[in-house]
């Protein structure tokens, strides 16, 4: 009979760690910033058809980096669990921490379970509140921990760079189009500090829009509207900027 | 709902043991519910009365909901499985496609909307019955279209215009006189606080505007920027404007001889 190596949990865990965190660093970058209206998903991807970002709820949006079959798995489940929650109690009972629970739980049996192998995602769960006060962001880690992050996140490759971007320049009450441009701005910085341009085509956009009538917030930002704000962002800040030199 | 079926079957309508009664269980009923469609969309209304019995249950109860954004359904049965029935529907709809990332066809909804007439079925014949009529705007046609249902589940496309509920029968002849195919927006908000004025005038389960209580039908219309229904002034002024007309001429308007 062989005997099988022995190998200490903490290397296991380690490893497996490892192994996640280069899976979702393969991926592209996605951020998840507040504007003054709400909460803006803002990522590269070149597919139409397969988001990175989705609706779960009335006031809860849903991003993810890493591997597509398995952030997918988890959204649908996170769709699931809110749905039924509504149902069975009311709409405004489905929250943004349950749902961040739901899959902090997921993760992290899944990482800690040694029949399967680690997910290589990295979750963020958004949720828009009544004034920017009240607004939730969480990232949830390949691991089952949950970060209540304010402000901007950026989960993905190169996320610890842009987090440091954005942090110095995110600041409260932006406007959809100042906070789009900032975003897309993190995004297309390299990791060697070079920049290159992401065309609209490629970029998804979502926002959760507390000003929007209907009791679902969730809209995604397409076609003309999208490139109408890329635009409109540049006459904006010009103009800003000429007020600036003015002073 | 194949999700919820294997995970919460107690939270299904048709899944529940009925205990064996004896006669008509006596629970709120609503009535009358019209729909007729314009070039560009589709208006569905109802009146506000629940009955039980020969009891009023209810002066003010809301049988029009929105189904999603590019439809409505509206219920006459009993009220409490009905209103539970559209909850189920709408939260369908909505899982539906936020799962897939695409809305159903509304044939798709209409099918849909079936199977679950047809699960009650058991409840029905204790008279536990649901009938809806289902409006939307089909996005591929560009025009409103209306379904209705009977008992068992069976459902129809309807041209024009249709009604159900107990106040159905009046409601339909007044719709038949006076539709026409050029209505505008306006004038088929009018036709269907006619058709109920009409349905309250010969059916004592039917409410009409209540003025007093500034009771008035929920009026909805579809077209392709959406679901909307009337605000409560915009379906004051209509009911005010037809029951205004009533005064002088209780029958309403005349259509020609020939």
């Amino acid at each position: 009979m062989s005997t099988p190596f022995y190998v200490s949990p903490q290397q296991a865990m380690a490893d497996r760690a490892e192994y996640a965190r280069k899976g979702i660093a393969r991926g592209r970058s996605l951020v998840v910033m507040q504007f003054a209206d709400g909460i803006v998903f803002v990522g590269e991807n070149p597919s139409r058809a397969l988001h990175k970002f989705s609706e779960i709820y009335d006031r809860i949006g849903f991003a993810a980096a890493g591997k597509y079959n398995e952030y997918e798995n988890l959204r649908i489940g996170g769709v699931r669990y809110a749905d039924l929650r509504g149902y069975t109690y009311d709409r405004d009972d489905v929250t943004a921490r349950g749902l961040a629970n739901v899959y902090a739980q997921t993760l992290g049996t899944i990482f800690s379970s040694a029949a399967e192998k680690p997910y290589e995602v990295e979750l963020v769960v958004a949720e828009v509140g009544a004034t920017p006060d009240g607004d939730q962001i969480y990232r949830l880690p390949h691991d089952g921990s949950i970060v209540d992050e304010h402000g901007s996140v950026a989960v993905g490759g190169n996320a610890e760079q842009i987090s440091g971007f954005l942090d110095q320049r995110h600041r409260d009450g932006m406007s959809l189009a100042e906070a789009l441009k900032l975003a897309v701005q993190a995004l297309s910085r390299d990791t060697n500090g070079s920049e290159r341009e992401i065309p609209a085509e490629r970029l998804e956009v979502a926002v959760l829009d507390r000003t929007r009538p209907q009791q679902r917030k969730f809209k995604r930002i397409v076609g003309r509207q999208l490139s109408r704000l890329l635009e409109a962002d540049g006459a904006a800040t010009e103009a800003e900027s000429s007020a600036e030199e003015e002073e | 709902m194949d999700f919820l079926s294997e995970h919460q079957p107690e939270l299904l309508p048709g899944k529940r043991q009925l205990p064996p009664t004896q006669g008509v269980i006596e629970a709120p009923h609503g009535t009358t519910i019209v729909a007729v469609t314009f070039p560009g969309g589709v208006v569905l209304a109802g009146d506000r009365r629940a009955t039980m019995g020969n009891v009023i249950a209810q002066r003010d109860i809301e049988k029009v909901f929105p189904a999603d954004e590019y439809s409505a359904v509206g219920i006459a049965g009993t009220a409490g499985l009905a209103v539970e029935m559209v909850k189920l529907f709408q939260l369908e709809l909505e899982h539906f496609e936020k799962v897939e990332g695409a809305q159903l066809s509304l044939e798709g909804k209409a099918n849909r909307l079936s199977t679950m007439i047809r699960s009650n079925l058991g409840m029905a014949m204790q008279g536990l019955a649901v009938v809806p009529l289902f409006a939307g705007y089909d996005l591929d046609r560009e025009r409103g279209r209306i379904f209705s249902y009977d008992v068992t589940g069976g459902r129809s496309e309807e041209h024009n215009f249709a009604a159900t509920g107990s106040g159905s029968i009046f409601a339909r002849g007044a719709m038949k006189k006076l539709f026409r195919e050029d209505l505008s927006e306006e004038q088929a908000t009018t036709l269907v606080v006619q058709a109920l004025y009409d349905a309250a005038d010969d059916d004592s389960a039917t409410g009409g505007p209540d003025v007093a209580r500034r009771i008035y039908p929920i009026i909805t219309v579809i077209t392709d920027d959406g679901f909307r229904r009337l605000t409560e002034e915009e379906a004051s002024e209509l009911s005010r404007a037809v029951l205004q007309r009533r005064l002088e001429e209780p029958d309403g308007p005349r259509a020609a001889l020939l």
